[in-house]
This record gives structure tokens, C-alpha cells and sequence, in this order.
């Protein structure tokens, strides 16, 4: 069967069990665009690049499938690679079809050209210039393998214009050459024997949980560890919801603005369990007063990361659904009496909790309030969804998780703009759960129009702009480092008017000013299923997020909120 | 531009530094941007390459880079795990320098006018050099040595005066194994 390179391209996609593509047409992607009308793939047209790419990111993020991104060369090449660099630092899979000029014009500054290989080299887990169209369907497939297997990533296929207008015999690989791509799965027998055997002879484990726990889909087994050990969990950033928040052993998050029971668990240490997680600078504060007594054990599906920041004890190499049945194996039946070290800990869950100054009647809402309501008032599997700022860490740590891929955030990028997007994708992968965007004002003023996309696709996400008039964490440094010089933090809570701004974009927009219409809101934004909701929470302006271990400092010089404290101040 | 302006000073150094000379031999899939890859990993940390050596192995699917990089040993592991994340990267040996055979190839073009030019000739037989090409005024010359040797013989050609020079980067392999174990040295040269 003769196709097009473009048909080729599409059939691919299809073969692959793609459902839906986010992207945005243009001249060298044109021949692309004609067979999507004939394919059973649904297309979402995005306003900007970047939004697409972050589609794709919560696309993949809720469903654990690949989320796939088709954009033009140059000026759309270039918007989507911020997205692509996001999903490559939080393994996320993704697969972006960049179109490209001719073959004959690269190299040549043609119109819309940029050298889109060579700019998403290193963002990318790989990326192919494709040059003739018989590769089509061999590359699609070879991308979607490198993008879900090993570590998961994002990978980019460049497509020229003529190479998708030029023909093939369409065929489709039984099998893939990639020699040097064989990633580990099964973990090192005796590394994993000596792993139990220190898990045995500790008396203050910690696990500690990672993102890559919920890519590879190990919440099962994280759990059956952890309750046969009875060693308490802290859960990263992306990690949240591998286990349930209400379960006796989380202590929620740990690092900089962790929990204070989580930063002092893995501070006293005696070992550290670490799955799928990577000793982030945010986690461990300076790296050289981090766990100080703590050996490690470290199983990563990547041995890039075994030993890059902290050296482990006993690293293993192997995916976490593979390794952690084989190490509960190896356990005793009995496990080790933890009790005294679960009652240190214990004490200290319960000397400084999580908490805030509710507000004073009459005085602004409390951003963390909004989080706690709009928790208590949507279904428990509700898909939550955070920008970058302090109103995505109240989100991580005010916010009840009870499973995985309920919470999507840009953890290692940390990209503002990220959340609505995000949403969007989410909501696309899972139409029946109710998916919520904890936004700020900052972020939510960087990627905010796809709402109109949201409306345009009928695909209702809720928003919720903790707005408190400023770049909040910038402005939180400049107060807690900077001697309170407010540089360039202020926004303007009025500016834009966020109310008539989402209702331009086709959503119901409402603002809530006093606590008391906090429920309220909530409560009929839910009802809504036929458009996206924006509800603009005016929330205090000079709230700080706390815990917090300033950057570069010990986490034994974590700070903890004046109230906990009590100085006073 | 005048022969002279183009001198290189005699005994110039060649040699990464001591202790933090590493060679590494990678295999790689013979594709196009397979060696931008495999560069751009060690350019993002600002880390020199120092020499470097493609070309296609016995079977044309792969390619063999020889890189000799000048870098602490700790990055270096760090670099190699990256380098093994590239899909299109098959192996990576390091090489230690006192457990290698090393060559590395020279042309070099001197000046050798009237009486110097029997003495260059003489110098070259010394180090097994073949004359390349030749004019009334100059002499190309192609060495192909262990790289100290080449230094030298660099060093030596500097009196006559070179005109231009290239190397090609080293190319290594592990020695082949000994039936008796040689006893390895420890400890400072004094
Ligand atoms: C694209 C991008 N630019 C700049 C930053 C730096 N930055 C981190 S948090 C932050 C402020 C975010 O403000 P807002 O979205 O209003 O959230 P808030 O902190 O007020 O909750 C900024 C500017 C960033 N993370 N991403």
C-alpha cells in the first residue's frame, strides 16, 4: 500500500493506540494536518505551542500513556520546547512531531527554520530528523518505545516537508533495532539481598518515595513494603498520593517546604530507602549536613542517578515493579521493632503539623483554607492540578492525596504556566474525573489562553487563582533574604479582571472576596460540566509558606512558622 | 603571511594534564548526530575534549570515537552514565593510559632549504616518517607515534621551522593481556 508520508505518519499514531493529539497547524506541518480529518484521532487545537506540550504533560501524567504534541518548524518548534524541557527533568513520556523545512532548505535560514534537533538535544530523551519517508513508520515506533520504557521522556521526530509529502510502501516493524538502548528491569539479585538485609538491621528507616514510584506504577508494591516493614513514607513533590496522606505511615512531604516530621525523619535517619527518587536540591537542602547517619539504599530504573548527588550503600538499577517484590521476598516475616523510632517521629507530627492562622473574621481568606475546602468539597478522585509559586506548594501540602496521578505539577522545571494546560490534558485523558487547577495569578497570566481552548473543546476544567496580587515566592524571598525590598513582585490583584477575562474566554467566571463565600463557589463551580470555571480567590497577600529550609541551608535549620514557635512575631 | 609568524615554539605541550588525562573508547551506531550527542554532554559542563578520533569500525553500522578528555574522575563517571543513556551509544571503556597502546598520526609541513633539509630527512627516518610532499623551500612530513614521542618529535621539528601542523587526535586500544602479571608501580616519582 503506497501512503504519504503524512498518512504513514498518522497511521503510525494510530497503530500506537493514540486518541488524542494536541498541536497547532502551519506551513511545514501542513501535509500533516490533511489526513488527521480522515483519522479517528482527536485533534485539539491550542493557542500557543507551549500549551500543547504541557497537554501532552498532563495527558500522560493522568493516564500514564504518552501524550502526543504536533506543531510547525521554527516559532512553534521553539514554543513547545519549554514543555519538553519540563517533561524530560519529571520523565514524563512524550512524543512531539515537529514539522520541518525541506530537506533541500535546511541549513539554509529558509522561512520558519530553526535547528530543531539541536535545540531539544539535550531536553530530549532523543530526537530523529527524519530524511526519507520510508523511515516514518520505523521512527514513530522507535519513539514511542524510548519515550515509555527505561526512563520515561520526552523524544521528538522532525519532519521536513517534503519527506511527508514524498511517498513509502507502508509496513509496520515487528521488531526494533536500537542495540544501544536496553534498559534494566530486573534488579541485582544480591544487591537486593544486601538491601534487605540492612532494611533488617535498621531502627529509623525512612522510605523514600519518588516520581518514579508513579511512573512506573508501583504504588501497590510501595505500599505492601511499607506495611510489612512498618517503615514510615515521606512522598516528594511528585510523588504525592503514592500513598494515601491519611495512611499511618505517611508523613507527607519532605525538603524545603516539607513537613517538619518528614524533614527531620530523613535528617535522624539511619537508612534512607530511596525508590525512584533523585536527592533533588530542594529535598536534601545542603547536600553535605543531608541524613547525616543515614546509609542508602537507592533503586532507580536510571544508574545515571545511583550515586550522582548522594552515594548509595546499595544501589540497584532495575524497575521499581520488578525489585520491590523481589526485596519483600527476601524479608523476614517478623519485621523489626520500629516503635520507639515511630514515636519520635509521631511527636513530632504532632508538636508542628502542617498549619496556618486561620483568618480573623472580616480579614482576607487564607489561601490555605481555599485549599482544605476545595479538597473537602470535591470527589475524592478528583484530578488536582498546580502552577509554580507558593500556591502549588499550599496545593502539595493542604491538599489530601489519597492516590497517584491525581496531582500533576512541574516539579524539576518548576514552570509557571503550567497549570492550565496541564488541565486541559488531564481532563482530556480522564473526561469523567473532575479535574481542579490550583493556579496564582502570575502563572495563571502565562498560559491563561487556553481556556479558550478548554471552552472551544468543550473540555470543562476548573480553575482556582489563589490571587494574592503578587509573584508570591518571589516576593516571599525578597521579604525573608532580602530585607523586604520588593522588586518587581507586584502584580495587582484588579489587573487583569480575572471575572470578565474568563467569561471572554467562553468560562463561568466568579470572585470570591470573605471566607464565608469560599463553599459556595466551589460548590457551584462543580456543578458546571458543560464549560471550564475560573474562580478568582482573593486571598492574603502576606501569607509565607512554611515550613522552610532557606536554599542552600542544613535541613536541621528548618524554619518553622512564627505561630508554631512562638516568638510572636 | 610569512613562514616565521607561523612558528610554533619549540617543545610545545601536548599532553592533557597529569592525572586527569582519561581515554575513553565508545562505540556508537554510525548515524548522523551521533558525535554532536555525544560532544554536547561534555560542553554543557564546560568540560574540554582534548583529543578526538572517529571513524567506522570493521562492521559499518558502528563507529568507534576515541576521546581523550581532561577531567576530574568523579564528573568523568558521571559523563560516562550519561553517555550510556544515548540510544545510540553501545559501549564505553575507559581506558587507562599505562594499560593502552596509544598512536597518534602528524603532518607537518617545515621548512627545509639547502643544508637543513638532509638534517630534517635524518630526523624523520629517526622517528619512521614519511615524506607526504615536497617543493624547492619545504617538506610535509607524516609521523604516526605514541603521542609523548610525538611531542618530541614536534619539539625537534621546531627548530627548523613549521609552516603548519596537524594532528589527528588519539586513537587506543587496551593492551592485550600478558601471561605473567606485570607488578604495577605505586607511589611519587621522585
Ligand atoms: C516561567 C517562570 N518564570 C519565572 C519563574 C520564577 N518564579 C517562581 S515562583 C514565581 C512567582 C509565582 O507567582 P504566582 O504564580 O502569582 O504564584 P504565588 O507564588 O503568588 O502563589 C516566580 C516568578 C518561574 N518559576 N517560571
Amino acid at each position: 500500500m503506497r501512503l504519504t508520508g503524512a498518512q504513514a505518519l498518522v497511521r503510525a499514531l494510530e497503530m500506537e493506540g493514540v486518541d488524542v493529539v494536541f498541536g497547532l497547524p502551519g506551513g511545514a506541518i501542513l501535509p500533516v494536518y490533511d489526513p488527521l480529518l480522515d483519522s479517528p484521532i482527536r485533534h485539539v487545537l491550542v493557542r500557543h505551542e507551549q500549551g500543547a506540550g504541557h497537554m501532552a504533560e498532563g495527558y500522560a501524567q493522568a493516564s500514564g500513556r504518552p501524550g502526543v504534541a504536533i506543531v510547525t518548524s521554527g516559532p512553534a518548534a521553539t514554543n513547545i520546547v519549554t514543555a519538553v524541557a519540563d517533561a524530560a527533568i519529571d520523565s514524563v513520556p512524550m512524543v512531539v512531531i515537529t514539522g520541518q523545512v525541506p530537506t533541500g532548505a535546511i541549513g539554509s535560514d529558509a522561512f520558519q527554520e530553526v535547528d530543531t534537533t539541536g535545540i531539544t538535544m539535550s531536553v530530549t530523551k532523543h530526537n530523529w530528523l527524519v530524511t526519507d519517508p520510508a523511515d516514518i513508520p520505523r521512527v514513530v515506533a522507535e519513539a514511542f518505545h524510548v519515550a515509555t520504557t527505561g526512563r520515561p521522556g520526552p523524544v521528538l521526530i522532525d519532519l521536513p516537508k517534503d519527506v511527508s509529502t514524498g511517498e513509502l510502501e507502508w509496513y509496520w516493524p515487528r521488531r526494533l533495532d536500537l542495540p544501544g538502548y536496553q534498559p534494566v528491569t530486573k534488579g541485582h539479585p544480591k544487591m537486593i539481598e544486601q538491601a534487605a538485609a540492612l532494611i533488617t538491621a535498621a531502627r529509623r528507616p525512612v522510605i523514600y518515595a519518588g516520581g518514579g514510584l508513579v511512573r512506573a506504577g508501583a504504588e501497590r508494591e510501595l505500599r505492601a513494603l511499607a506495611e510489612r516493614t512498618g517503615i514510615p513514607v515521606v512522598t516528594t513533590l511528585l510523588a504525592r498520593g503514592i500513598i494515601p496522606d491519611d495512611h499511618p505511615l505517611a508523613l507527607g512531604m519532605p525538603g524545603m517546604h516539607g513537613t517538619y516530621a518528614a524533614v527531620m525523619a530523613m535528617q535522624r535517619a539511619d537508612l534512607l530507602i530511596t525508590l525512584g527518587a533523585r536527592f533533588d536540591d530542594r529535598v536534601t537542602g545542603r547536600v553535605s549536613a543531608f541524613a547525616p547517619e543515614a546509609k542508602v539504599i537507592h533503586v532507580d530504573v536510571d544508574p545515571a542517578e545511583l550515586g550522582k548527588v548522594r552515594r548509595a550503600d546499595v544501589p540497584i538499577v532495575g524497575d521499581l515493579r520488578n525489585v520491590l517484590p523481589e526485596l519483600l521476598r527476601r524479608l523476614p516475616a517478623e519485621p523489626a521493632d520500629l516503635g520507639a523510632w515511630r514515636a519520635t517521629i509521631a511527636e513530632w507530627q504532632q508538636r508542628y503539623p502542617l498549619s496556618y492562622v486561620p483568618s480573623e473574621p472580616g480579614s482576607a481568606t487564607k489561601p490555605q483554607f481555599v485549599v482544605e475546602r476545595l479538597r473537602a468539597l470535591t470527589p475524592d478522585d478528583t484530578i488536582l492540578v498546580a502552577g509554580v509559586g507558593q500556591h502549588q506548594m499550599w496545593a502539595s501540602q493542604f491538599w489530601t492525596f489519597r492516590a497517584p496521578r491525581q496531582w500533576i505539577n512541574s516539579g524539576g522545571l518548576g514552570t509557571m504556566g503550567f497549570a492550565v494546560p496541564a488541565a486541559v490534558g488531564a481532563k482530556a485523558a480522564r473526561p469523567r474525573q473532575m479535574v481542579w487547577a490550583i493556579d496564582g495569578d502570575g502563572s495563571f497570566q502565562m498560559t491563561a489562553q487556553e481556556i479558550v481552548t478548554a471552552s472551544a473543546e468543550r473540555i470543562p476544567i476548573k480553575v482556582a487563582i489563589l490571587n494574592n496580587g503578587y509573584l508570591g515566592m518571589v516576593r516571599q524571598w525578597q521579604e525573608m533574604f532580602y530585607d523586604e525590598r520588593y522588586s518587581e513582585v507586584y502584580l495587582s490583584p484588579d489587573l487583569p479582571d480575572y471575572v470578565r477575562w474568563a467569561e471572554a474566554m467562553g468560562a463561568v467566571g466568579m470572585r470570591v472576596d470573605a471566607p464565608e463565600e469560599v463553599d459556595a463557589a466551589i460548590e457551584k463551580a462543580n456543578e458546571v460540566d458543560d464549560r471550564p470555571v475560573v474562580i478568582d480567590f482573593r486571598v492574603d497577600t502576606f501569607e509565607k509558606v512554611y515550613p522552610m529550609v532557606p536554599a542552600g541551608a542544613s535541613n536541621d535549620d528548618i524554619v518553622l512558622p512564627p505561630h508554631l514557635v512562638g516568638d510572636g512575631r | 603571511m610569512s613562514a616565521s609568524s607561523n612558528l610554533v615554539p619549540i617543545g610545545a605541550i601536548r599532553q592533557p594534564v597529569h592525572g586527569r588525562h582519561h581515554i575513553l573508547s565508545v562505540l556508537v551506531e554510525n548515524k548522523a548526530g551521533v558525535l554532536a550527542r555525544v560532544a554536547l554532554l561534555f560542553s554543557r559542563r564546560g568540560f574540554n575534549i582534548y583529543s578526538l578520533a572517529v571513524a567506522p569500525t570493521d562492521d559499518e553500522r558502528f563507529s568507534r570515537i576515541t576521546m581523550v578528555v581532561d577531567v576530574e574522575t568523579a564528573p568523568l563517571e558521571q559523563i560516562t552514565k550519561q553517555l550510556h543513556k544515548l540510544i545510540n551509544v553501545l559501549k564505553i571503556t575507559e581506558l587507562d593510559p599505562s594499560d593502552a597502546v596509544e598512536v597518534e598520526s602528524m603532518l607537518v609541513t617545515i621548512v627545509a632549504e639547502g643544508g637543513s633539509r638532509s638534517r630534517a630527512l635524518e630526523l624523520a627516518e629517526l622517528f619512521r616518517g614519511q615524506v607526504l610532499d615536497v617543493n624547492a623551500e619545504r617538506l610535509t612530513l607524516m609521523f604516526a607515534l605514541a603521542p609523548s614521542a610525538l611531542d618530541d618529535v614536534e619539539a625537534l621539528l621546531g627548530e627548523f621551522g613549521i609552516v603548519e601542523v596537524q594532528r589527528s587526535g588519539r586513537i587506543a586500544l587496551a593492551r592485550l593481556p600478558k601471561p605473567v602479571r606485570r607488578v604495577a608501580r605505586r607511589g611519587k616519582v621522585s
